[in-house]
């Protein structure tokens, strides 16, 4: 056995001189903590959508030509449809493992946004996006844009009845935008809606091919952006900032990383196989002139219908020009104010502590009570708006009349965030003075900080020690 | 000798155990306490005007004080019942929509109040207030699925949901059609009930309500192909799946083969520096 | 035998070799902890969860052979398999094989010689030999132009390449869609057009009973088309409230709509007709999208929800039983933008 490992890497070596990069790539050291693990299971999840991508590709054809249905869905039996909604039944019904197949890779749609947001949370309330990170941290707020339109572009393929209403809805917005909207709907679709004939084939295109290379090519640089000045760690025994103490890469972090890789596939395909998702042919074939109640687009947009629903209706206009149509302060103002807000943080944070240093340790929450409860306001806002979004099921679920949430909501948006901010800017503060979690004694100490500073949180940084305690570098 | 007789008394003894149990086990007739002796009905049904009588009687009782002595309405209170005809009376009443529980409360479904007898003498006395639509009769065997879906979608589906969820309808309750009975569902399409709007036969035919009462029927008992069907209603429950099952799940995990601040692995002797 | 024995021995003193010099060279780098587990128990368990999940693998093949393969049988199948190669994995990471801890050094460029460096000030204060690195590809660069005399120029004109051509390169992504003009406002409506139901019989005006609503179109027109489909109701004529100028607009108490809601262009496919009016809401459509509500009986105001335009309404009239337009829409179908209020 160690005759053929050595034969391959005498050819490696031979061939590209890698030999020591390898060993380097295999004594590469991971920080352990378990909230690193995010940013993989969302790795994991995009490597199974592409999977299951390419496999649906084959079998879907993206054609807004109308056929009537004969496949074995009898309450479609004889019903008029594109092609593409048929060829989606026909994977569904027809295909072995085709029905399968397209639930694990919308589950795992779903289940990559959601490990992202938890990915950008751990990076957000650790301070990991501070310098040499910002660059990458920009990178990765970019995957998330790209992964939420290519989610919507993906299931919008279908042409069902609900993702066709939300494509209309889509239009809608792309028209509200000041000045430009009317030619850019009209661009985007190849004429009013419901668009060109191709249209079909060119969402395809982009969900297939353009979006996908965009987001792996970030993952890649994404990566090397983390490998370079390697992972972040929090504080503790022996952790500096200048060096990294973990876990090699070979043999136990690249199993364990199996492990988590094969752990995803495991959740993703129980759910694919156990538990029914976007059931498309209850739904009916897409028309413009048809709708149903309760209709809703995928989580991950939840923020986006109850931002549309909780606006006020009012319009800017200006003589007869209507400079701003309604759905534009739902559908671009709030989401662009919302990532505009997460691209601008790391250099909001930079003037407002005049901190410019690089940072390899990583803060808990508690140690920077003003970054957190910011943070944690923000993300009130948004997931407030988010329930708004689901008030009309909570309506027929438990009966909450439909006007009084909408009101509700609109306080809650406006008040919540402020007392969030408020209530854990002090818990954080509490818990950093206090000086241990409440519930159980980490043993992971900082060194002794002020009890209350100028900016809180941005006060003295750990005094770095080697083994023997003394101040680092020997 | 002694043994064939036990035998067959022990054979008699089941079979009429059996028989009670049947019996027994039997769904209850009527909700309200009165059980309706099978004779009762037979005699009743027989005589068209005893039971219109009988309604009467409950009607001036327990509905005349909202909708008039004779079912002529009360302003700003209860409509008239002149044209309700039966098919308004047999719904309201079987769904338990009425009795109202107050003036202006919106009819929603509920334990009926009345058992079978009482219904049916107060239907018969509500369609002989004047000319209104009789109680249809909806058969969903003689349907088409798919022509029901195409006609539910056009007609139903904007307040009931594609699936026949219900939701919201500003105003109103578009209810689910989770019970719906496809008489109810042929009554409702002829009533349009409280703001629920209604169909002529010539908007939609016979025929055509036994397709939409079929395709209700199937919304009752879908195609679950792909597995649990978590409640029909598409990506809030799917959602809550993929953060509360799958997310967490592998959270749990994460935090399994990871380590904690002060953690298990090579840390284990934390220190105060 | 002694060929064996000295192959042997010498595979040993590699390893030897190795592990000394890896011990010894980066000794400042390198700081390890490490752990044999050597637990045999360990890996039977990996081994037998291996195996399990090759079985677990089989049993898919097996479930997918068969004709009309459940898809339950076949996610919980390789789902199975998936989870006991991860428990293996995950196993044989915690207690296979060798548990390390390794301490090693960052590169250079991400952190600061003296740690305890004010914050602000001169921001990015390399080290000494960051600065030479920059220094150096600096100077590398520069020098690329020794001897250029007329670098402006040169310059110039190669940013204006730049911008032409760029520009040429974007250009035809114009060709995706045509130019806006009257595209947004274009409709088949018009005096004489007349209603059709989806499947093209003309809508006669005794089909709607009070209180009923349907779908129509225009005939001869695209039914996808957004200006093309309507929503037909139908209130009692004396409920009508409509503007002076919509007086005739609908007979016999029949209004018509776009059924395309102004908001955000789902189909306004809700109506509501009260059974007792005084109790109830009156006659309106909703959307079912963001539930943008419509008045019908004063011609399609908003009174509920985002919208900000009313529901554009046809005028109407009856020519031999059947439902005619007569005339245009009263506004623009679909979403707002620019123009969309001049022409209505």
């Amino acid at each position: 056995m160690p005759m053929t490992t050595r034969r391959v890497l005498r050819t490696v070596e031979s061939r590209t001189g890698g030999s020591s990069a390898l060993t380097k790539a295999l004594r590469y050291v991971f920080p352990d903590h378990w909230t690193f693990l995010f940013g993989e299971i969302a790795m994991y999840s995009f490597l199974i959508l592409v999977a299951t991508g390419t496999y649906l590709a084959f079998f879907f054809e993206p054609s807004t030509a109308h056929v009537v249905y004969h496949g074995t869905y009898a309450p479609l039996c004889g019903t008029e449809m594109t092609k593409a909604y048929a060829s989606a039944l026909n994977l569904s019904f027809e295909v072995q493992a085709g029905l399968l197949i397209r639930q694990v890779h919308h589950w795992a749609a779903d289940v990559f946004l959601a490990a992202i947001t938890v990915h950008l949370l751990r990076i957000f309330f650790t301070g990991a996006f501070r310098k040499p990170r910002d660059v990458n941290y920009y990178v990765g707020l970019t995957m998330l844009v790209l992964a939420v339109v290519e989610g919507y572009v993906g299931y919008s393929l279908l042409d069902d009845l609900l993702s066709g209403m939300g494509l209309a809805i889509g239009n809608a917005v792309a028209l509200s935008v000041p000045v430009v909207g009317g030619q850019l709907g009209v661009l985007l679709w190849g004429g009013r809606f419901p668009g060109t004939p191709d249209f079909l084939s060119r969402l395809f295109f982009v969900h297939v091919f353009v979006f996908p290379i965009l987001i792996a090519t970030l993952m890649a640089i994404h990566l090397a952006l983390i490998a370079r000045p390697h992972h972040t760690q929090f504080r503790g025994r022996g952790r500096t900032e200048r060096n990294v103490v973990g876990t090699p890469m070979w043999p136990a972090y690249a199993l364990r990383s199996l492990g988590l890789f094969a752990a995803t596939a495991a959740v993703l395909f129980a759910l694919g196989g156990l538990v029914q998702i976007n059931p498309i042919w209850q739904w009916g074939p897409y028309e413009p002139y048809l709708g149903t109640n309760g209709a809703q687009p995928d989580w991950y947009l939840g923020w986006l219908i109850g931002a549309l629903r909780l606006m006020p209706h009012f319009d800017v206009v200006i003589g007869d020009y209507t400079l701003i149509p309604n759905p534009f302060w739902g559908g671009v103002l709030f989401p662009g104010a919302i990532f505009g807000f997460l691209y601008l943080w790391p250099t909001i944070e930079r003037r407002w502590t005049g901190d410019q240093r690089p940072y390899n340790l990583l803060d808990r929450p508690r140690d920077n009570p003003t970054r957190t409860a910011i943070g944690a306001a923000v993300f009130t806002f948004v997931a407030t708006v988010f329930f708004a979004g689901a008030a009309d099921r909570a309506f027929v679920q438990f009966g909450v009349p439909y006007e009084f949430q909408l009101w509700m909501y609109r306080a809650l948006a406006i008040l919540l965030p402020v007392v969030v901010f408020f209530l854990t800017r002090t818990i954080c503060r509490r818990l950093r003075d206090g000086g241990g979690h409440p519930a159980r004694d980490s043993g992971a100490r900082l060194v002794e900080r002020p009890l209350s500073g100028p900016v809180a949180g941005y006060d003295s940084q750990a005094k770095a020690t080697d083994k023997e305690g003394r101040p680092w570098p020997t | 000798m002694r043994r064939a007789r036990r035998a067959s008394m022990l054979v008699a003894a089941v079979v009429c155990g059996g028989f009670a149990i049947a019996v027994w086990a039997q769904p209850p007739v009527d909700t309200d306490s009165a059980a309706i002796p099978a004779r009762a009905v037979l005699v009743a049904a027989a005589s068209g005007e005893a039971k219109i009588e009988e309604g009467r009687e409950l009607f001036e009782e327990s509905c005349s004080s909202c909708h008039g002595f004779k079912g002529e309405g009360v302003e700003g209170q209860a409509p008239s019942l002149e044209h309700a005809g039966e098919a308004a009376a047999d719904f309201y009443l079987r769904t338990g929509r009425m009795p109202l529980g107050q003036v202006g409360d919106e009819p929603l479904r509920g334990e009926p109040r009345y058992g079978n007898r009482e219904i049916e003498a107060l239907v018969a006395y509500v369609g002989a207030l004047g000319e209104g639509p009789a109680i249809p009769n909806v058969d969903p065997a003689k349907g088409s699925v798919s022509e029901g879906m195409e006609l539910f979608t056009d007609s139903c589906a904007g307040c009931h949901g594609i699936g026949g969820k219900g939701g919201v309808a500003i105003g109103g309750y578009a209810p689910p059609l989770g019970e719906a009975t496809p008489t109810e569902v042929g009554e409702a399409i002829r009533v349009g009930p409280y703001l629920m709007p209604r169909f002529s036969e010539r908007t939609i035919t016979p025929a055509q309500v036994n397709s939409i009462a079929r395709y209700v029927e199937q919304t009752q008992n879908p195609e679950d192909a792909g597995g649990f069907g978590i409640g029909h209603i598409g990506p809030v429950p799917e959602g809550l799946v993929a953060w509360l099952a799958a997310l967490a799940a592998l959270l749990l995990l994460a935090r399994l083969i990871g380590e904690r601040l002060g953690g298990s692995r090579a840390d284990d002797e934390a220190e105060e520096p | 035998m002694r060929r064996r024995l000295a192959a042997a021995f010498a595979w040993l003193w590699r390893y030897a070799v190795a592990g000394v010099v890896l011990r010894i060279s980066k000794k400042r780098t390198v700081r390890r902890e490490r752990e044999l587990p050597a637990s045999t128990r360990a890996e039977t368990l990996t081994a037998a969860l291996f195996f399990a999940a090759a079985l677990a693998g089989l049993a898919f093949i097996a479930i997918y052979a068969f004709d009309d393969a459940d898809t339950q049988l076949l996610g919980l199948s390789i789902a199975v398999a998936l989870a006991l190669v991860a428990a293996a994995l995950i196993l044989a990471a915690a207690q296979v094989v060798p548990q390390e801890q390794l301490e090693e050094p960052r590169p250079d460029f991400t952190h600061r010689d003296d740690v305890d460096g004010p914050k602000t000030g001169d921001i990015d204060r390399f080290s000494a030999h960051q600065q030479e690195a920059v220094e150096g590809a600096a100077l590398t660069l520069r020098e690329g132009a020794d001897g250029v005399t007329r670098r402006r120029l040169l310059g110039a004109a190669g940013a204006a390449a730049g911008v032409g051509l760029g520009a040429a390169a974007l250009v035809p992504l114009a060709s995706l869609g045509p130019a806006v003009g009257n595209r947004l406002s274009a409709s088949p409506w018009q005096d004489g057009v007349r209603l059709v139901e989806e499947n093209g019989m003309p809508v006669k005006a005794d089909d709607l009973a009070v209180g009923s609503f349907l779908t129509a179109f225009a005939e001869g027109a695209d039914k996808e088309e957004l200006a093309t489909s309507l929503v037909v109701v139908r209130v009692r004529s004396e409920e009508l409230e409509l503007p002076a100028d919509r007086a005739d607009w609908a007979p016999d108490g029949i209004l018509a709509f776009s059924k395309i809601c102004t908001h955000a262009q789902c189909a306004v496919s809700l109506f509501r007709y009260p059974l007792f009016a005084e109790r109830s809401p009156g006659p309106a459509l909703v959307c079912p999208c963001h539930y943008s509500t419509f008045n019908v009986l004063d011609g399609g105001e908003r009174i509920f929800g985002p919208a900000v335009r009313p529901l554009p309404q046809l005028p109407l009239r009856i020519a031999d039983g059947a439902l005619v337009a007569a005339g245009p829409l009263s506004g623009a179908v679909g979403a707002s933008w620019g123009r969309v209020r001049e022409e209505g």
